[in-house]
């Protein structure tokens, strides 16, 4: 039971799959935000994720997971200086974690038994070059959503406190998941999603039984269910490891810019980060497709999950955004 | 067919469930006040294979994952660490677990993803919105409700632990027909229960039970119990309102299936009517009302985080620093700390049990940051301004606006104004706090016309849900005489005026926006007694209002 459950056995839920995929073949794309009822498997595909992802090589016993023996910060101590292979990390976020757990602080332990002005680096440094998971963001604390706006856009961490001024990397990819039912997401925090999916539970029985099966195969024929899983895993790590090297060498017809700004000028997106995160969505979905050039096809296979979150909102709206993007993306795109 | 359990009869069934495969089931929610019948189900849960580990809902994340001992360190003048109540697997028994905060609720159902935990939520809720976080109650199998069980129905709950140990070993032998697996989510299904933890955690009860019962597949009754124990107090029970109804429509849970036939060939399962049946049965008629009570109240309460005054400490205007442990979130405020310990350093240094350099620094000495943030309020008055409110009335809400804002200045308030009239609602006057520039626009507010009241409401909700994005804590007073007549598009449709107003205050009531309704028609309207009543909000008929009264009111509504 020590591995978790395995991101192809996911039943269904394709658009939450398809999302975290695109993040691992780009991680600029900015991040998923799955919204959800309870019990939909939101946080099975995140956990899943992270044993999915291909390893990075960094430095052994760097706090921030660097690449390089010169990019280890400076007030990092206890550096070997050997690179070793290491999980990407997933980092969780607690609901309720404070400023210092997040940012990192002054370390107390050292400051009052050895007298020593130490940083100890929080869950920003831990979560370099990796997956930051927020489960109930919507439920997430103002100061903390603050910190996270800062650092989510700059990639870079800006402790300034308790007499420390230290910088450092947090590129990460945000993974956020909740129920809308318990709250809104700050719109700003929102933004900073790169995709957004929604997901629901299965209607159909059948569908509904299938993953009943599979988890109770899981809980209770662990071996035999992990092995017949990990092949579809491995191949699904080779596709996104094979998206990746592809991704440079993309071509982006003029047609398919084009295109990108018609449909969020269509929708009235504010601001020009729809565009952007269209794009770099659709190329990683055309990489992850094996194709030599974006398309109109790939553009329409994630501009919902691209650009629901950025309409205006419309209290009395209740189908939601992501059909009024598919309307649009119908009539703008035929 | 057998009888339902008996209350009684659940809580043992429940408890051995639990006792058999306590990391399957992850937990019991114990509805209950303290009492002897909670004392026997707690003891009995002792016969649990993991230690017991008792946490209340202010613990903070030095208990909970473990940290530095400070005392001892401070004393050994080494780094002592103790561990957390996380570290190993064991059954956290959770007590108040209706107070339990989002926070822990939320580091809680993490633990819970682990295998090996399982909880116990004490959950004391007398108020009709006091229960279990939402998150946590979705992980826990199992749910019992003891209140109102007389105490003669009751014995005492035996498990004898070789049987238990017997009933474990065979837990792995106990086979799932596949055809129950499909019953059970069907049935989950035709309640309601989208969570599809719900089905499996059924799953994981019913093959506890049958271990404990010793069958080597969960036999009809068997799988009727399980579902009664974990399925019951999640779903909406068709029909559950109304027993007397005669003969309800069965409800379909395949209807919407276009695979009907297929679904349909099974006749030896348990016609999942029969099972809604027991688990009907099986719950005390108005607890769901109570539990979807305490759901929507959640709900609404929202983030928790943007809003009303709170003490924290991590920033806003200082307040003088406390003694205390720094730990989660509390930072330690050195140089009163060290202000402390001045006094005592010669007497301390002489007594020292291990000479060491430095201060000497004890645990009483350490001072704790405090600040206290406000954020905020924002009074949204939403004023009818038509032909039909008395011109009057209109005055005296002005006088209030003003009355409030004086006020307001020094409380930090601010309001804002949305006059609806004619066909539309326009914002007079955005959120400020400026009194002069409220003077300004107030005076010119003109009257007459028909009542847009859905306009009204809908630019009320939107000013609302944009102050809120801004940190505020938004209030909504609507000033109004009730006669809506104008509907959203502009239209002198008295009936679609009707249902839209209807519509807006469902999504306004939705968001969770305090609202106030103050009737200032001469006399008091039923119309707007039921807008009230649908916004879930005070309704307040306001026939002989002055401004002073009028701002007397509202000032008290807020504060409250």
């Amino acid at each position: 039971m020590s591995q978790p459950f395995p991101f192809s056995a996911i039943v269904g839920q394709e658009a939450m799959k398809q999302a975290m995929v695109l993040t691992a073949i780009d991680p600029g794309i900015g991040g998923v935000l799955v919204f959800g009822d309870r019990g939909t498997g939101k946080s099975t595909a995140v956990r899943a994720l992270a044993a999915l992802l291909p390893e990075i090589s960094a430095v052994d016993g760097c706090p921030v997971n660097s690449s390089r023996l010169e990019d280890v910060p400076v007030w990092a101590n206890a550096v070997s200086g050997r690179i070793t292979k290491r999980p990407t990390p997933v980092i969780d976020l607690p609901l309720g974690a404070t400023e210092d757990r997040v940012v990192g602080a002054l370390d107390i332990e050292r400051a009052l038994t050895r007298g020593e002005k130490a940083f100890e680096p929080g869950l920003l440094a831990r979560a370099n070059r990796g997956y930051l998971y927020i489960d109930e963001v919507n439920l997430l604390e103002d100061h903390i959503v603050d910190l996270l706006l800062d650092v989510a856009q700059s990639g870079e961490n800006v402790v300034e406190r308790e007499g420390l001024s230290i910088r450092h990397p947090a590129r990460f990819v945000l993974v956020g998941s909740g129920n809308p039912e318990e709250g809104e997401l700050r719109p700003q925090l929102l933004d900073r999603f790169g995709l957004s999916v929604e997901v629901t539970s299965p209607r159909d029985i059948e569908t509904r039984v299938e993953v009943m099966r599979r988890r109770d195969a899981y809980e209770n024929d662990n071996a035999a269910f992990m092995k017949k899983w990990r092949a579809k895993d491995s191949a699904l790590r080779k596709a996104i490891l094979a998206a990746r090297a592809a991704l440079p060498g993309l071509t982006t017809p003029g047609a398919v810019l084009h295109d990108c700004a018609a449909l969020c000028i269509a929708l009235g997106s504010d601001g020009l980060r729809g565009e952007l995160t269209l794009l770099r969505a659709a190329r990683a979905q055309s990489a992850f497709e094996g194709a030599p050039t974006v398309t109109r096809q790939h553009l329409k296979t994630v501009a919902t999950s691209a650009l629901s979150h950025r309409l205006r909102r419309d209290p009395l709206d209740e189908a939601g955004s992501g059909a009024r993007v598919a309307r649009i993306l119908a009539e703008t795109l035929p | 067919m057998s009888e339902p359990l008996s209350p009684w009869d659940r809580a043992q069934a429940a408890v051995t469930a639990l006792a058999v495969d306590p990391a399957g089931l992850r937990g019991l929610w114990l509805r209950a006040r303290s009492g002897p019948l909670r004392d026997r189900v707690v003891q009995a849960l002792a016969a649990l294979p993991l230690p017991q580990r008792r946490l209340h809902p202010g613990v903070d994340d030095a208990t909970l994952y473990g940290g530095v001992d400070l005392s001892a360190t401070l004393a050994h003048g080494h780094l002592v660490r103790a561990a957390g109540l996380l570290a190993t697997p064991a059954a956290i028994v959770l007590t108040m677990a209706e107070r339990c905060p989002a926070g822990l609720a939320a580091r809680l159902a993490r633990v819970l993803d682990d295998p090996g935990f399982c909880l116990i939520a004490l959950d004391e809720g007398a108020e009709p919105d006091e229960a279990l976080a939402p998150a946590l109650a979705d992980r826990l199998a199992l749910f019992l409700d003891l209140d109102g069980i007389p105490a003669a129905d009751t014995f005492p709950l035996d498990l004898p632990p070789e049987t238990l140990a017997l009933a474990r070993a065979r837990l792995s032998e106990v086979r799932i027909d596949p055809s129950a697996v499909e019953t059970l989510t069907r049935l989950a299904a035709a309640m309601g229960i989208t969570s599809l933890r719900a089905p499996l955690l059924t799953l994981a009860t019913a093959r506890a039970l049958a271990a404990w019962r010793g069958e080597t597949t969960p036999g009809e009754d068997t799988l009727r119990h399980a579902a009664e124990l974990t399925l019951a107090h999640r779903g909406t029970l068709p029909d559950a309102a109304d027993p007397e109804a005669a003969p309800p429509p069965p409800p379909e849970p395949d209807q919407p299936d276009s695979a009907e036939p297929e679904t349909r060939q099974s006749a030896d399962t348990p016609p999942d009517e029969m099972l809604l049946d027991a688990i009907r049965a099986a719950l005390p008629p108005d607890l769901l009302a109570r539990l979807a009570v305490a759901r929507a109240t959640r709900a609404a309460k929202g983030s928790g985080g943007s809003g009303d005054a709170r003490k924290g400490n991590h920033r806003g205007r200082p307040l003088p620093p406390r003694p205390g442990t720094p730990g989660s979130g509390k930072r330690i405020d050195l140089v009163s700390t060290l202000r402390a310990a001045a006094p005592w350093q010669p007497l301390r240094r002489k007594t020292a049990l291990i000479d060491k350099p430095g201060l000497h620094i004890r645990q009483s000495d350490l001072r704790l940051k405090r600040y206290v943030e406000t954020s905020d309020r924002v009074l949204i008055f939403t004023v009818d301004a038509s032909g039909s409110s008395a011109l009057a009335r209109l005055a005296e809400a002005k006088g209030a606006v003003e009355l409030l804002l004086a006020q307001a200045y020094a409380r930090r308030d601010h309001v804002a104004l949305i006059a609806f009239r004619g066909q539309s609602a326009e914002l007079l006057l955005p959120p400020t706090r400026s009194l002069v520039q409220t003077k300004r626009h107030l005076a010119g507010l003109p009257g007459g016309g028909g009542t847009p009241l859905a306009a009204g409401l809908q630019l009320g909700l939107l000013t609302a849900l944009q102050t809120r994005a801004r940190g505020m804590t938004p209030t909504i007073a609507l000033l109004t005489d009730g006669r809506g007549n104008i509907a959203l598009d502009g239209s002198a449709n008295r009936a679609q005026a009707e249902a839209d107003s209807q519509r807006l205050a469902l999504a306004l009531r939705n968001s969770g926006v305090p609202t106030l309704v103050i009737d200032i028609a001469t006399r008091p309207q039923a119309a707007l007694r039921e807008l009230a009543a649908r916004l879930d909000a005070p309704y307040l008929p306001l026939p002989r209002a002055d401004a002073h009264r009028l701002s007397a009111v509202l000032g008290a509504a807020m504060e409250g």
